[in-house]
């Protein structure tokens, strides 16, 4: 699409203009000087206009030239989707923000232990003694002898069973390194109090984890000299990602979309039926069968069931539950703060409603209530010895409790170390006495 | 209809109207004036709540199903712990954060933004301490990403197992999120980026949960998030600050980030151990598995969404994403897997980010074995349960991709199913 034909307009006209004036002066019989005169001047005028036209040809050929690329470079543009979120820069630039990180603070920090050794504090512990840490602070979940309890993890045994139908990965049949061991003890555990093992107590505990996988025997003892010597059963059962080689390469191209299968039958119905459970509730087993259910061909389902329910099923819409009596009893601040120190209890225990036995007893009801008396826990002997005894939780005996578990009542299992600020005491025993109104 | 014929101008009027009623409904026109149009209602007659009622809204009373579940058995505490996205009740692609899935390995911490450290330490020239306020202070991006649980559809390895898509597939959320770019913390810090390094990342909470990132995945996409969905995060999904791994599993997108460490090998914490591996068949397992494959799944019909109303137009909805890019086509069979119909995309895939389709069908009422199967732009095609398992067995728990069917019968209801 060129624009030539408007641009010579202009100059052709003037052209023509020019021609005509010299005719109508020339019929008035002037002196031939003055035609000759004329004659030069429509000469002049003629090489002017043949110049300007020419000038514009080109003119027009440039603009033509411009059009094109604007052209091109508009269905580059088109192409390409437009992006105006370019990326932050790759690099370079530094901003000058933060500060430099002190030594105190990374040392506080980086305490990461890698599969060499490196990174691991000096000490030692042996398998001995690190069985009575272990019963202390790690036996309420994860058992005596470290079989698990519950759901907590098992961290002894299973030794070539990862082939199995039912693999039991634990420290000893599965964890590659015994760095991971160290450093997720002493980082992360006890559950509900992390950070709080010394170097030594975790030494201790990573031999008895051993010597309960019958690793090392009861004098073992570990310290950041012998570490890095020491292989795990399955360090080298493990391969790095090879599903680009082994999976994608097979699982890619077009896929099948017609008669890519001659009959489909249904060969399991889902096992549990835990749609929209309510709190509280059970997960329902299906007893359904296979029978009665229809195979799929092309052709569409080989029949259509005849239900035998009544009522097509629907959603069952949990109605909302009425807002909660506002009214709470006791200083409602005293109770928040409450339910903030109770943050350091729940790894365990459980309150309100739906409140059930985990690794300790519940704590519904908790003052007035008969030490040890909650039904189907397995309390100590400690707490087993005070419910014969009649003892009875008030404010005074849970304050004394809480200040330092371990003195009060000798030989609990409650691995928590107590609560030093005694506000935090009052404010726990408020929100308690709270939840079990 | 008889009636209709008749010569009177009155039961003319009556006869189209009740024409013109039946083929808006398509089906059985109304018998008797619907009293919600002919009588005055509370809500066109009394007045409504007024602004400031809830200065910050949870949705209408009447959704209040429409939440996170837990399936109690599942685990040992509620504090290291798993729960589930609605994702049968929810439509598009982006992820509320009120319902968005929690998995947390200590209980969700609460933080301060001015008590928010971030520390970059290791092979770095400048050791360096960042406050809440100065990640502010660093260009930022915005970015849709998936999220998903390298267990998500974990439990349905042996079989057809939880009947409900939000407990199969729920594991996962999508927002938009808005951080500074990992590299951009690198380079601040002056660290060594060569690629045979690796950033470890850690958390703050009591789990201090740590991973070790090869420094190409660094460089790349990897983003220090502190928005989600144009708000803070939540407590739950690591507030002030969490990781963003695009397409990589979720336990490597660490939550109250508080450290990277840039290190000269694979930290091998207990979270790239003894969990996040693979086992399979043979007893060997397979490490750095972090890429998750594309998938897809039908979130309506499904068991928690029984189709309720007969025979008919209806749409098949679902969701696909792939962690290797963009979703580029997904099919829908209803013969559990003998014909496929290509799909619908709601809108083109963002990479490494949740795709909805949609299937437009008029349902006649016959049983269906719905299935959906997934292509991502590397040409993968989103395998078979079989599939998986032959090449895997059934062990592995994590990165559990397989093509899912529900069993839907005459009656709209739908099941988890397995099929030959």
């Amino acid at each position: 699409m060129s624009k030539s034909p408007n641009i010579f307009i202009p100059a052709l006209g003037g052209t023509a203009l020019v021609l005509g004036v010299a005719y109508g002066m020339s019929s008035r019989d002037y002196a031939a000087n003055t035609i000759d005169g004329y004659k030069t001047r429509v000469a002049q005028v003629e090489a002017h206009a043949s110049a300007a036209q020419e000038k514009a040809k080109s003119e027009a050929a440039r603009a033509d030239a411009l059009e094109t690329e604007i052209a091109e470079i508009q269905a580059a543009a088109a192409a390409r989707p437009m992006d105006l979120t370019a990326a932050v820069p790759q690099s370079g630039a530094a901003y000058g923000l933060g500060r430099v990180a002190l030594a105190e603070e990374i040392a506080a920090w980086d305490v990461d232990v890698l599969p060499d050794g490196r990174g691991l504090p000096e000490g030692q512990g042996d398998a001995f003694s690190g069985e009575e840490v272990f019963a202390e602070k790690c036996a309420s979940c994860h058992g005596d002898f470290a079989e698990g309890v519950d759901n907590w993890p098992v961290l002894a045994g299973g030794f070539d069973t990862l082939a199995d139908e039912d693999p039991v990965k634990t420290v000893g049949s599965y964890w590659p390194y015994l760095s991971t061991v160290w450093d997720y003890i002493h980082r992360s555990m006890p559950f509900g109090e992390a950070g709080t093992l010394t170097a030594d107590e975790t030494y201790a505990i990573v031999a008895y984890i051993l010597y309960s996988n019958d690793l090392v025997e009861d004098d073992f003892v570990l310290s950041h000299e012998n570490f890095a010597a020491f292989e795990m059963y399955n360090t080298k059962g493990f391969v790095v990602d090879d599903r680009p080689a082994q999976e994608y390469a097979q699982w890619r191209g077009e896929p099948c979309m017609e008669a890519c299968k001659g009959e489909v039958e249904i060969t399991m119905r889902s096992v549990f039926l835990v749609e929209t459970p309510e709190v509280g509730t059970e997960s329902v087993m299906n007893t359904g069968t296979l029978d009665g259910l229809p195979s799929f061909t092309a052709a569409g389902p080989s029949f259509i069931p005849v239900s035998t329910e009544a009522e097509p099923a629907h959603v069952v819409e949990t109605a909302p539950e009425p807002a909660e009596e506002a009214a709470v009893e006791g200083d409602a601040a005293l109770i928040a703060a409450g339910e903030k120190v109770f943050k350091k209890c729940k790894a365990c225990h459980q309150v309100g409603a739906s409140a059930k036995n985990r690794t300790g007893p519940h704590l519904n009801d908790l003052i007035g209530r008969t030490m040890g008396a909650v039904e189907g826990f397995k309390y100590s002997k400690v707490f087993a010895a005070a419910q014969a005894d009649g003892r009875i939780w008030d404010e005074a005996s849970l304050a004394e409790f809480l200040a330092k578990p371990k003195s009060y009542l000798k030989g609990t299992k409650m691995s928590f170390a107590g609560l030093k600020n005694e506000g935090d005491v009052k404010a726990l025993t408020a929100y308690l006495k709270s939840v079990g109104e | 209809m008889d009636e209709m014929f008749k010569p009177s101008r009155r039961a003319f009027l009556r006869g189209s109207a009740a024409v013109a009623a039946g083929s808006v409904a398509g089906g059985a026109a109304a018998q008797t004036p619907d009293p919600l149009i002919t009588e005055l209602q509370d809500w066109a007659s009394y007045t409504g709540a007024g602004v400031d009622e809830t200065p910050y809204g949870l949705p209408i009373s009447y959704e209040s199903h429409v939440i996170r579940r837990n399936v109690e058995w599942l685990t040992a505490s509620p504090i290291s712990s798993i729960n589930f996205t609605p994702i049968h009740a929810l439509e598009g692609t982006i992820t509320p954060q009120g319902c968005a899935f929690e998995r947390h390995h200590s209980g969700a911490i609460e933080m301060r933004k001015e008590d928010y450290r971030l520390m970059i330490n290791g092979l770095v020239d400048r050791p360096l301490v960042f406050s809440y306020a100065d990640i502010e202070r660093f260009p930022r991006e915005n970015h849709v990403y998936f999220c998903e649980c390298a267990a998500n559809t974990g439990m349905e390895w042996a079989g057809a197992q939880l009947n409900g898509v939000q407990f199969t597939h729920g594991m996962i959320h999508n927002m938009e999120y808005t951080g500074v770019p990992l590299r951009t913390l690198l380079a601040e810090a002056g660290a060594d980026v060569n690629l045979d390094k690796w950033v470890y990342v850690e958390g703050a909470d009591a789990s201090s949960n740590g991973r070790s990132i090869p420094m190409e995945k660094a460089l790349d996409d990897v983003l220090v998030a502190f928005k989600a969905n144009g708000e803070a995060l939540r407590m739950e999904h690591g507030y002030p600050v969490r990781l963003v791994v695009p397409g990589w599993e979720g336990n490597m997108w660490v939550k109250w980030l508080r450290r990277i460490e840039v290190v000269d090998r694979a930290v091998e914490s207990r979270e790239e151990t003894s969990k996040y591996t693979d086992v399979y068949a043979d007893g060997t397992a397979r490490k750095w598995t972090w890429v998750m494959d594309a998938k897809s799944v039908i979130t309506a019909p499904s068991p928690q969404m029984p189709i309720a109303h007969g025979p008919g137009p209806m749409v098949i909805s679902g969701l696909a994403w792939s962690g290797h890019g963009q979703i580029t086509r997904v099919d829908v069979s209803r013969d559990g897997g003998v014909t496929w119909e290509t799909a619908r995309l709601g809108k083109q895939g963002d990479t490494k980010a949740l795709t909805r389709f949609y299937l437009d069908i008029q349902w006649d009422g016959a049983p269906m074995l719905l299935q959906s199967r997934a292509m991502d732009e590397t040409g993968y095609v989103q395998p078979s349960k079989d599939q998986l398992r032959a090449e895997r067995g059934e062990n592995a728990v994590y990165h559990n991709n397989c093509i899912q069917t529900w069993y839907v019968n005459e009656k709209g209801v739908a099941e988890n199913v397995e099929v030959s």
